[in-house]
C-alpha cells in the first residue's frame, strides 16, 4: 500500500493542486520555469509558483494557458509586465529606472577605490621639516 | 590634520542623522497612510480602460469598457473583503456628492454581493460582477478595495489600490478630479 502510494505520488512542486498542472511535461516545465520569475503581487517576496495566494494561482493558470496556447516565454512574460509593471518580475530587467540598481556594485567598488587612493594620496607626501625643527632633530640625535 | 580627523570621526554621525531622520518621516507617512511600502504603481495611468464586459450583479446593471466614460469612480469591491466595509461610507459619499460610482463585485457570490449592498447602502451607479477576476488582473489589481478615476475618454487618470479614506478622498482624489475639468 505505501509502495503503491509513493509510487502515486506528485514531486513536490509549489503548485499544490495537481489538477493546476499541465498534462504535457515539457509545457509544465516552461510554465514553471516563467512562473518563478513572476513575482506574486500579494506576498511580494514569493513567486507565483510558491505563493498560495488567490491571485497568485489565477495567474499561473494565466501563465499555463498562455503556454498551452503557444506562447513564447518572453510574450507570456510580457503580458503579466503590461499589467503590473517591471515590479512583477523577480529579476529587473535593465533600463533606464533600474541601471542605479545593476551598477551599484561597481559603483561601490570604484567609490572605494578611489577614496582608498584619495586618502593615500593624502598620507604620501609628508611636510618637510621646518628649520626651527630641523634643528631640533640635529640636536636630539647628536646626544 | 585634525580637521581632517574630526571630519572622519563625525561623517558615520552625520550620515545615522541623516538616515535616522529619513527613516522616521517615512516611518510617520506610513502610519498617517501617506506611503505604502507595498504599493504597487498602476500600469495603467494615462492609458484607456481595457477592453471588458462584466455582467449585471444584482441589484445593477452591467457594463463594457465602452460604456466607461467618465469622470466617474470604478470600483473593484467584494462582501467577504473587511476593507471594502471601511471604506463603503466614503463611496456613499461620494455617490451623493454627484461623482458617479461603477462597482466591479470581484470573485463574489451573487447572492452575498447583493446583500452586502442591502445593508451598507449601494453607492453604486451600474454594478457588474467579475466571478473570475479575469477583468481584475486585466487592470493589474492585487487586491480589493481598489478605485480607479476614469476621464471623459475612458482613459484612467487616477488609482487607488486599497480602502479610501477620508485622507485620500481630500488629499488625492478630488485634487485628481479637479485636474480633469
Amino acid at each position: 500500500m505505501l509502495l503503491i502510494l509513493l509510487a502515486l505520488a506528485v514531486p513536490a512542486y509549489a503548485v499544490s493542486n495537481p489538477a493546476e498542472m499541465l498534462t504535457n511535461p515539457a509545457l509544465e516545465q516552461r510554465a514553471e520555469q516563467v512562473g518563478r520569475q513572476l513575482r506574486c503581487l500579494v506576498c511580494q517576496n514569493e513567486s507565483i509558483e510558491d505563493s498560495n495566494a488567490d491571485l497568485a494561482r489565477d495567474l499561473r493558470q494565466i501563465v499555463r494557458a498562455r503556454i498551452a496556447q503557444g506562447d513564447t516565454d518572453d510574450a507570456v512574460q510580457a503580458w503579466v509586465v503590461a499589467r503590473y509593471g517591471d515590479f512583477v518580475r523577480l529579476r529587473p530587467p535593465f533600463n533606464a529606472l533600474t541601471a542605479v540598481l545593476w551598477a551599484s556594485p561597481v559603483l561601490a567598488v570604484l567609490g572605494g577605490l578611489g577614496a582608498a587612493l584619495w586618502s593615500r594620496r593624502q598620507s604620501e607626501a609628508p611636510v618637510p621639516l621646518s628649520d626651527e625643527e630641523q634643528a631640533r632633530l640635529q640636536a636630539l640625535t647628536r646626544s | 590634520m585634525i580637521d581632517r580627523r574630526r571630519v572622519l570621526l563625525l561623517a558615520p554621525f552625520g550620515v545615522a542623522a541623516v538616515a535616522g531622520a529619513g527613516f522616521y518621516a517615512t516611518l510617520g507617512r506610513m502610519r498617517t497612510g501617506d506611503f505604502d511600502p507595498h504599493e504597487v504603481p498602476s500600469q495603467l495611468i494615462g492609458k484607456p480602460v481595457p477592453a471588458f464586459g462584466v455582467p449585471a450583479q444584482e441589484p445593477g446593471q452591467g457594463f463594457t469598457s465602452l460604456e466607461l466614460r467618465g469622470p466617474l469612480l470604478l470600483n473593484f469591491f467584494a462582501s467577504w473583503c473587511v476593507p471594502c466595509v471601511v471604506e463603503h461610507p466614503e463611496l456613499m459619499a461620494l455617490s451623493r456628492g454627484g461623482l458617479p460610482v461603477w462597482g466591479v463585485a470581484y470573485k463574489d457570490q451573487p447572492a452575498a454581493a447583493s446583500n452586502f449592498l442591502a445593508r451598507h447602502g449601494n453607492p453604486y451607479a451600474r454594478l457588474g460582477r467579475d466571478a473570475g477576476g479575469t477583468v481584475a488582473i486585466d487592470f493589474g489589481l492585487y487586491g480589493v478595495p481598489e478605485s480607479y478615476l476614469i476621464d471623459r475618454q475612458g482613459v484612467v487618470r487616477w488609482r487607488n489600490p486599497g480602502p479610501l479614506t477620508p485622507a485620500i478622498v481630500d488629499g488625492r482624489l478630488r485634487p485628481a478630479l479637479r485636474a480633469l475639468s
